[in-house]
C-alpha cells in the first residue's frame, strides 16, 4: 500500500511538473472554456431566474469538454517517444499509474473550475437560492466522475488511430448518470425548487462503483498490446 | 569493468568474472528459453516459431534486415508483447512479470520525457524500480553513476528534448542501466551516435557482460560489435536462421 501511495505520488509530481512547463493541458482546457461563457453569453440575455435554469447544463457541458481535451494531454505525453512502454517493463504496479493519472486529471479540472466559476456568476448573474454549501460537493464529485471515466476511457482509446474522437465516443454514454446527477443537483442547488440530496447520493455512488471498476481493469488495458 | 562506476562492480558475494566465465561454460542454466515463439500480427507473423537457448553472462547481437522480426523478439522478452504460441522463460521462471525488475530495456525510441532533464527522468524511473528505496542521496548518487557512466554530465539542467540524437541514445542507456540488470535488452542502441561515441558503448557494454549481465543487442552495425559479441545470431522471416560465435580478442590473438 505505501508503495502504491509512493509511486502515485512520484508520477503525480512529474505530471505536474511536465504540466507546468508545458501547460498543454490547462491552456487549452482555459480557451475552450472560455469560448464556451463567451459565446453562449452573446446568444441570449440572462435574466438571474433563466441563468438559475439553465447553469447546471451550461456549466457542466463546459466542464466536460474541456475535461476531455485534459484527458487526452494526459495520455499523449505518455506517448511521446513511447515512454509509457518504460513504465510496462517496470515492477511498478498499474493501479498508482492510474491514480496519479487520476488525481492529476482531478487537479487540472478544479484549477478550471476555480478559474472559470467566477466568470459564470458574473456573465449568468448567478447566485444560488438553495444551500450554496453543496455546490463544491457536486462539483468535486461529479468532477471525479468525469476524470475516473475519461482517465480509463482514454488509456483504453490510446492505441487506436483516431484516439480523439473514440475518447468521447465511449465515455460520454457511460457518463449520462453522472451528467444527468451533476446537472440536476447544480440545478437544484441554484433554483432552490427542490433537494439535490438524491443526486449527491447517486454521484457518490457512481463514482466509488466507477473507480472500484477502473481500478480492478486498469492493469489489463495497460498491459493490452 | 567500467572505470569510475563502483555500481557496477560485482557485489559481494558475486563470482567475478574470469571465474564466471569458467562456470558458464561448465554448467550454467540458460539466461533465456525461448520455445517456438509465434507472434502474428493480424495475418502477418512477425516471429514464425522461434527457439533458442541463451546463456548468462554472454552478449549477443542479433541481426537481420528490417521486418526480420528482431525487435518484436526483444519487445517479447521485456515482456510488452504477449506471444500469440509459444514460451518465454528468463531467469528460470515464465512469468515474465515477476523478473520485470532484472531486466533493463532500451528500445528505439528515447522512452524518455522530453520536457525533463536527464537527472529528473532518471530519479522517476529509479521509483518506478524501487531503487530510490535505498534512500534520496543514494539513488541520486545511482542516478549520477549511469549517466556519467554513458559519458554524459549528471549536472546538465536543460530537458532532454534538446539533447543531440546521440546524447538522447545514451541517456536512454543510462536509463536501462538505472536498475542493475541481470538482462539487457537494447533495441539499435548505436543508431544516430557517432562512431567514437558508439565505441565507447561497446566498451561500457563489454565491461557489463564481462561483469555477468546477458545483453541482447539488435543492431545493423554488426560491425561494432565485431571482438566483443560473444555470438551473432541472424534472423530473417520471422526466425532464427544461424548463429555464429563471435571473435573475442583474446582468442583471434
Amino acid at each position: 500500500m505505501n508503495a502504491i501511495a509512493s509511486l502515485t505520488r512520484a508520477t503525480l509530481t512529474k505530471d505536474l511538473r511536465l504540466e507546468w512547463r508545458s501547460k498543454d493541458a490547462i491552456n487549452s482546457m482555459l480557451f475552450f472554456s472560455l469560448l464556451v461563457v463567451v459565446i453562449f453569453s452573446f446568444s441570449f440575455d440572462p435574466t438571474a431566474e433563466e441563468s438559475r435554469q439553465i447553469a447546471g447544463g451550461l456549466v457542466w457541458v463546459a466542464f466536460l469538454f474541456a475535461a476531455v481535451v485534459a484527458l487526452n494531454q494526459t495520455w499523449a505525453r505518455e506517448m511521446r517517444n513511447q515512454v509509457l512502454d518504460s513504465y510496462r517493463v517496470s515492477p511498478a504496479p498499474p493501479n498508482a499509474l492510474f491514480l496519479a493519472k487520476v488525481l492529476g486529471n482531478f487537479i487540472f479540472v478544479t484549477v478550471l473550475q476555480a478559474l472559470m466559476t467566477p466568470l459564470f456568476i458574473v456573465f449568468y448573474n448567478l447566485r444560488a437560492l438553495g444551500p450554496a454549501y453543496q455546490l463544491p460537493i457536486v462539483a468535486a464529485l461529479g468532477t471525479w466522475a468525469l476524470v475516473v471515466n475519461g482517465t480509463f476511457f482514454a488509456a483504453m482509446s490510446l492505441r487506436t488511430r483516431s484516439r480523439e474522437i473514440m475518447l468521447p465516443l465511449l465515455l460520454f454514454p457511460i457518463s449520462i448518470p453522472a451528467l444527468l446527477a451533476m446537472v440536476e443537483a447544480t440545478g437544484a442547488i441554484l433554483t432552490g425548487d427542490f433537494s439535490a440530496r438524491f443526486w449527491i447520493v447517486l454521484l457518490a455512488a457512481y463514482d466509488v462503483v466507477f473507480t472500484i471498476a477502473s481500478l480492478f481493469l486498469f492493469g489489463f488495458v495497460l498491459q493490452a498490446e | 569493468m567500467v572505470a569510475g562506476v563502483g555500481s557496477f562492480a560485482p557485489r559481494a558475494g558475486e563470482t567475478p568474472a574470469p571465474a564466471r566465465a569458467v562456470l558458464s561454460s561448465v554448467a550454467m542454466l540458460p539466461a533465456v528459453i525461448v520455445t517456438d515463439l509465434v507472434k502474428q500480427f493480424g495475418r502477418f507473423a512477425a516471429l514464425r516459431g522461434v527457439s533458442a537457448e541463451f546463456a548468462p553472462g554472454r552478449l549477443y547481437a542479433i541481426l537481420g534486415d528490417n521486418g526480420a522480426g528482431k525487435t518484436t523478439l526483444l519487445r517479447a522478452l521485456a515482456g510488452l508483447i504477449p506471444p500469440t504460441r509459444g514460451k518465454i522463460s528468463i531467469l528460470g521462471t515464465t512469468n515474465l512479470r515477476s523478473v520485470c525488475g532484472q531486466l533493463g530495456y532500451m528500445a528505439h525510441p528515447s522512452l524518455l520525457y522530453d520536457e525533463m532533464s536527464g537527472m529528473e527522468n532518471l530519479r522517476y524511473f529509479a521509483r518506478l524500480y524501487g531503487v530510490s528505496n535505498r534512500g534520496q542521496n543514494e539513488n541520486d548518487q545511482r542516478c549520477a553513476d549511469v549517466i556519467r557512466a554513458v559519458k554524459l554530465d549528471p549536472s546538465l539542467t536543460r530537458p532532454v528534448g534538446q539533447y543531440s540524437q546521440g546524447m538522447r541514445q545514451r541517456m536512454s542507456l543510462a536509463r536501462a542501466l538505472l536498475n542493475d540488470p541481470k538482462i539487457l535488452l537494447l533495441d539499435e542502441p548505436f543508431s544516430n551516435v557517432d562512431m567514437r561515441s558508439a565505441r565507447e558503448m561497446v566498451s561500457l557494454l563489454t565491461g557489463l557482460r564481462d561483469s555477468g549481465k546477458t545483453i541482447f543487442v539488435v543492431t545493423h552495425q554488426a560491425s561494432l560489435l565485431e571482438g566483443a559479441a560473444d555470438e551473432f545470431v541472424h534472423m530473417e522471416a520471422g526466425q532464427i536462421v544461424s548463429r555464429t560465435a563471435g571473435l573475442r580478442p583474446a582468442e583471434a590473438r
